[in-house]
């Protein structure tokens, strides 16, 4: 590993960064300086300012104090000037957020193009840019088909495309948001290969995740952040996993722990589905999750997870293959499968979780609406409503003004507790939690993987879709892996390995996992 | 860099504010064209001021004015609330008063008072049937209902000029393009002797009303609002999306087609081609002048009636076109969407964020 | 009995398809720019009469042509601006403003007509714009008619056609307003505004709309009436869905309404005693509800349309 030596001068340099949201102390006074060649991991929980800071380094947001220079041509650190990408961009600062900023109706070559010509220059001038790119590709061995259109491309494909952007800008520093979130471990390592590969060649990456392996193994040094504060600044050989989750929450955090449970009888069972919705399609898929089990679901989004969370949910019928719960076929109305007692946790908690403009109280309300419980000859119980709200509020503990509090207004975690209140309050017989501990901090993930291990210890059968492994492994009795809408066989999770199920949701087949 | 932050929360007094800054703004505005015209701007509004409310008959001109537009804004703000955009209001009015003279005009032998409830439901169903059809274009096939509201208007004023050339002429009309006259019997009564305010207003005051509650108290307007603000967690949670949004359609159109029969059965007495001067367009200023509450659909009513009123008076009285209330109608609306935001927003000058926390 | 290849085939009825044509030319591509850049401009309508007034007020008051048609395109661009400032940054919602600027410009444009014209009874005319005739050219059997009855207007509007789709596909400019329209994100990453750029669009797309209006009272009559506009700028928006956002299509979509709307011209006068007139005029609005229902299910609407963008936001 390239150690930064003394003599080597930053590349960039963060000093006294501050920066409020009204009350909210999002960066207080932090110092932190980037060197040439090194791989720098910023490590902390969601919340912890990790991507507000990145906001200021790239010029989306104005820090309120403090400021950020980076060396010009001499080496010398000049301030750079703040709240402008351009001014980032044109000072060789590249990065690749979490959600990528690609516009999909374009090629990759049109991506990377964008914004590095006059714009009233006419015609393209695209040879020299093609040879440029060719050359940048070949050094950092990110290969993709630059014309292809954007929306055709693979997760993988478009981070590609995502950090030739910054090459191709000649990036000195390249920052790097969560960048596995949405990779197979195979393609982690690939991607940590690669950024190796960059800063050796004299490039400083930045990356912020909260992945602990990740950031032990790929990793210079470690930057950690807490409430908004750096609290450690150390060179990854003296750290550990237990040391750095300890700096990171703040407190000494308890593993989950999965209690063997008496396995029921087949609650959810279903037979041969298959949907046609292209690249979202399901193909003779059959699972059957027993009372008191947790089936987890591994997988890389978009593979077909989506559309099995739909048909669970009632949302939509499959074109063929039977859903049965407790014996009796599903039908296609969610009203009927939640009557099934059936719980549903979106993937999406913002889009399909809540109404962001409605209370508190009738977020709460919105599953059972027409039931007795909240209506009386169409018109709404109020005071019932209110009354529900203020117990789901003390027993999830939902941070909000109260129930007439709009719901968008919360954070993440409160959110997710709304959902969680709503469905698995009524005893479910079957939990479909989608993806659901994903963007929460480490408090608020514990908290919903609690209420799933409770849900489990009621005898209810859980199918849990998610992409993190550690998730995975920590919840589940049985794991199958999706890909290309195929599931593999479900495996006792204590027989598994999690490099295998890497492999599987890369695509390989079980054996050649082996 | 303008950014606007949301307010955690926003004071009724606020909510309140938006439109009467949005109005005094719109007016404040409109001094321009007033005095580019040469008149002095304070004799046009005192003028306008005496036109809408300087005496009995003016108010009565004013209710009589604001009953359509009344409907016509509860129509926009329901179907808003649900977003479901219908602009189609003018063309579902010409509709409910096409149904309204083709029964109330004496041509179906009935038992004596079931005509006027008659004629009332024909005219709802008319507008109903109307908006029925670009809602099911759009939640069957997704065809966006702005445009097709907007263009079955002319096929609907088309259609009404076709019938009063043809079929529905009136022969004793004198060769003018109008219809049969309504009978007494569907004739909605006036509310004061020898004044044009009819009992339509009560109507439309007793729909707004039902309108609040319904939105306010119901399951229909909790689905309602949930549709309208988030279609995907709706239909998740079991809401019949689809069956709301035509739900909504119907009802819009209906009201919509209720001003259509006000206007025939309690003002003009026959149906021309020229019975609306755009009460449909306005009843969206309307709507959004309350917010798309229905009890201040009431209040923007009477403002917006006020202004037509007034500016008519005015004009006749010192020759300043009376296209200054359309002009004010639609500065209104402008004036009404930026004091929303701000009632909504705090604007930061200088710097760079989101909107959003992190 | 008609003979309905007798009247496809004569020149004047494609002359008059082509007339026709042109003011919805100018308005599809306008529309298109805005949509393509992620707004949608439903101020068309009213951007329409501005610019049909405009144009023939500056001409009526003692201006050339050209300087008409050059106030007509200012007029839409300064309505485009005011869409541009209520959509762009303050991110309000595109349907109601895009409706306030159509009620906006329709009675600022009615109020100023009759303010400077209160007591004509009759509508004043001016000396329009009159068919370009290029020697030898218009003399081509059945094209020459055909395209060189037309006035320099339509020709503008074809070269229009050209330059917007040179614009959009192969320069950078263009580059950057695809990809403001499909995320914004993605053009801010790159270091450019998305508020001038989306600006920039929606005033560009305005003046080109309001010169769809001054070819009505500079080209097809001459002079301004109310009401002349009649819902074209509405015709237009569906339109843009049915050319799928691509001005070669909004071409050959606009010629074909022209083409329909001549037809029922000509058929009217032939059935005229038995159908009633109304109907023949119904059928372009019915023609247009008809193109957007059969292009809206596989519309590939640009996807950031309608969606407000506020810098930093992902």
């Amino acid at each position: 590993m390239s150690e930064p030596s003394a003599e080597v001068p930053a590349v960039l340099s963060l000093s006294g960064i501050t920066k409020r949201f009204g009350d909210l102390v999002a960066n207080q006074t932090i110092d932190l300086d980037f060197f040439p060649g090194e791989v720098v991991a910023l490590l902390g929980e969601n919340g912890a300012g990790k991507t507000t800071l990145m906001n200021i380094l790239f010029g989306h947001y104005v820090a309120d104090e403090g400021s950020v220079r980076i060396a010009d041509h001499e080496g010398k650190l000049v301030p750079l000037e703040q709240g402008s990408p351009n001014a980032a961009l044109k000072a060789g600062i590249g990065m690749v957020h979490q959600h990528f900023t690609l516009a999909e109706n374009l090629t990759g070559l049109e991506n990377i193009l964008l914004g590095t010509q006059t714009l009233f220059s006419p015609g393209w001038q695209r040879g020299r840019a093609r040879r440029k790119l060719a050359e940048v590709m070949k050094q950092s061995g990110l290969e993709v088909d630059l014309d292809c259109r954007v929306s055709r491309l693979t997760v993988g494909e478009k981070q590609r495309v995502e950090i030739l952007k910054a090459l191709y800008r000649d990036a000195r520093v390249l920052v790097l948001d969560e960048p596995t979130a949405v990779l197979t471990p195979q393609e982690s390592e690939s991607l940590f290969r690669t950024l190796r590969a960059l800063a050796a060649n004299g490039l400083s990456v930045v990356f912020i995740s909260h992945k602990m392996a990740e950031v032990l193994s790929a990793s210079d040094r470690i930057a950690v952040l807490r409430g908004g504060q750096l609290v450690a600044d150390l060179p990854t050989r003296v750290c550990d996993r237990h040391m750095l989750a300890d700096i990171m929450v703040g407190r000494h955090i308890e593993p989950d722990e999965r209690l063997p449970s008496k396995e029921g009888a087949p609650l959810l069972i279903l037979k041969d589905i298959s949907t046609d919705d292209g690249r979202n399609a399901l193909h003779d898929l059959s699972l059957s999750v027993r009372g008191g089990e947790i089936l987890g679901i591994a997988g890389i989004s978009g593979n077909g997870q989506a559309t099995l969370a739909r048909l669970i949910s009632g949302l939509e019928p499959p074109k063929s293959g039977t859903i049965e719960i407790d014996g009796k076929r599903l039908p296609a109305d969610p009203r009927k499968v939640m009557a099934a007692g059936i719980a549903r946790i979106p993937e999406d908690r913002h889009r399909d979780g809540i109404v962001g403009a409605m209370t508190v109280a009738e977020n709460l309300a919105i599953e059972a609406i027409r039931s007795p419980a909240f209506q009386r000859l169409g018109f709404l119980k109020f005071s019932a409503m209110a009354s529900r709200a203020t117990e789901a509020i003390e027993a999830y503990d939902i941070r909000c003004p109260g129930p007439d509090a709009t719901a968008r207004l919360l954070s993440g975690g409160n959110i997710q507790k709304i959902v969680l209140a709503r469905t698995l309050d009524g005893d479910p017989k079957v939990v479909i939690a989608a993806q659901p501990a994903r963007g929460l901090d480490i408090g608020a993930a514990e908290d919903v993987h609690q209420r799933l291990l409770a849900a489990r210890a009621r005898g209810a059968a859980i199918l849990l879709i998610s992409e993190d492994l550690d998730e995975l492994f920590a919840l589940s009795d049985r794991i199958a892996v999706i890909h290309r809408g195929r599931l593999s066989e479900p495996q006792q999770t204590e027989a598994l390995d999690r490099a295998a199920v890497g492999l599987m949701m890369a695509g390989h087949a079980p054996g050649e996992a082996a | 860099m303008i950014r606007f932050e949301p307010r955690q929360s926003v004071s009724p007094v606020r909510i309140a504010a938006a439109p009467i800054i949005a109005a005094v703004l719109a007016l404040a505005i409109a001094a321009i064209p007033i005095w580019a015209a040469g008149a002095s701007v304070f004799n046009a509004y005192l003028l306008m001021y005496k036109g809408a409310l300087g005496s009995t008959f003016a108010v009565s001109e004013l209710l009589a004015r604001a009953t359509p537009l009344i409907l016509t804004g509860l129509a926009a703000a329901i179907a808003f609330r649900a977003k479901l955009w219908n602009i189609g209001a003018e063309g579902q009015l010409y509709a409910g008063a096409l149904a309204a003279v083709a029964v109330g005009s004496g041509h179906l032998a009935l038992p004596p008072g079931t005509l006027l409830p008659l004629v009332i439901i024909a005219g709802a169903a008319a507008g109903a049937l109307m908006m029925l059809v670009p809602t099911l274009l759009r939640v069957r096939l997704g065809a966006d209902e702005v445009v097709t509201t907007l263009l079955l208007n002319f096929v609907i004023l088309l259609f009404v000029q076709m019938m009063l050339e043809g079929p529905m002429k009136d022969p004793l009309g004198m060769g003018w393009p109008q219809s049969e006259p309504i009978v007494d019997a569907a004739v909605l009564p006036k509310l004061v002797e020898r004044m044009r305010v009819h009992s339509g207003l009560v109507v439309a005051l007793v729909l707004a009303i039902a309108a609040h509650i319904v939105l306010k108290r119901t399951v229909w307007g909790f689905e309602i609002r949930a549709v309208g603000e988030n279609p995907a967690a709706a239909r998740h949670a079991g809401i019949p999306v689809t069956a709301t949004i035509v739900r909504v359609g119907l009802i819009s159109g209906a009201f919509a087609g209720l001003a259509g029969v006000g206007e025939v059965a309690g003002l003009k007495g026959y149906l021309t081609a020229d019975l609306s001067p755009g009460f449909g367009y306005a009843g969206i200023v309307v709507a959004m002048l309350a917010g798309l509450s229905p009890l201040g659909v009431v209040l923007a009513a009477l403002f917006i009636a006020g202004i037509f009123v007034g500016a008519d008076s005015m004009s006749r009285a010192i020759g300043v076109s009376n296209y200054l209330a359309d002009l004010i109608v639609a500065l209104s609306l402008l004036c009404v969407l930026v004091s929303g935001l701000f009632v909504r927003f705090r604007m930061r000058v200088g710097g760079s964020a989101s909107a959003e926390k992190p | 009995m008609i003979d309905i290849l007798d009247i496809l085939l004569t020149a004047n009825f494609w002359a008059a398809a082509i007339r026709i044509a042109t003011p919805l030319i100018f308005g599809v591509l306008g529309a298109l720019v805005c949509e393509r850049a992620g707004v949608l401009n439903l101020g068309i309508e009213g951007i329409f009469t501005a610019g049909a007034m405009a144009g023939w007020m500056a001409v009526w008051l003692g201006a050339d042509l050209w300087t008409g048609v050059a106030v007509a395109a200012g007029t839409g661009a300064a309505f485009g601006l005011l869409h541009a400032i209520l959509t762009v940054p303050f991110g309000l919602s595109q349907h109601v403003s895009g409706l306030g600027i159509t009620l906006f410009a329709t009675s600022a444009s009615y109020y100023a007509y009759r303010t400077a014209l209160p007591d004509v009874s009759s509508p004043p005319r001016i000396t329009p714009f009159q068919p370009l005739d290029v020697d030898g050219l218009s003399d081509l059997p059945f094209i020459g008619p055909a395209l060189f009855q037309q006035t320099p207007l339509t020709f503008l509007a074809i070269g229009l056609v050209l330059l917007v789709a040179v614009l959009l596909n192969r320069t950078p400019l263009g580059l950057a307003i695809r990809a403001v329209g499909d995320n914004p994100s993605a053009v801010e990453a790159q270091g450019l505004s998305v508020m001038k750029l989306r600006t920039g669009a929606i005033m560009f797309g305005s003046a080109l709309m309001a010169l769809g209006g001054a070819f009505l009272t500079m080209s097809a009559f001459d002079a301004f009436f109310f009401g002349m506009v009649n819902g074209r700028g509405w015709i237009c928006i569906a339109l843009t869905v049915f050319a799928s956002w691509r001005p070669g299509k909004a071409l050959i979509g606009a010629l074909l309404f022209g083409a329909f709307d001549a037809f029922q011209v000509r058929l009217q006068t032939e059935v005229g005693a038995v159908v009633p007139g109304q109907v023949f005029l119904m059928l372009p609005y019915l023609l247009s509800i008809v193109a957007l229902v059969v292009a809206a299910r596989g519309a590939d609407y640009p996807r950031a349309l309608l969606k407000p963008y506020f810098k930093g936001q992902r």
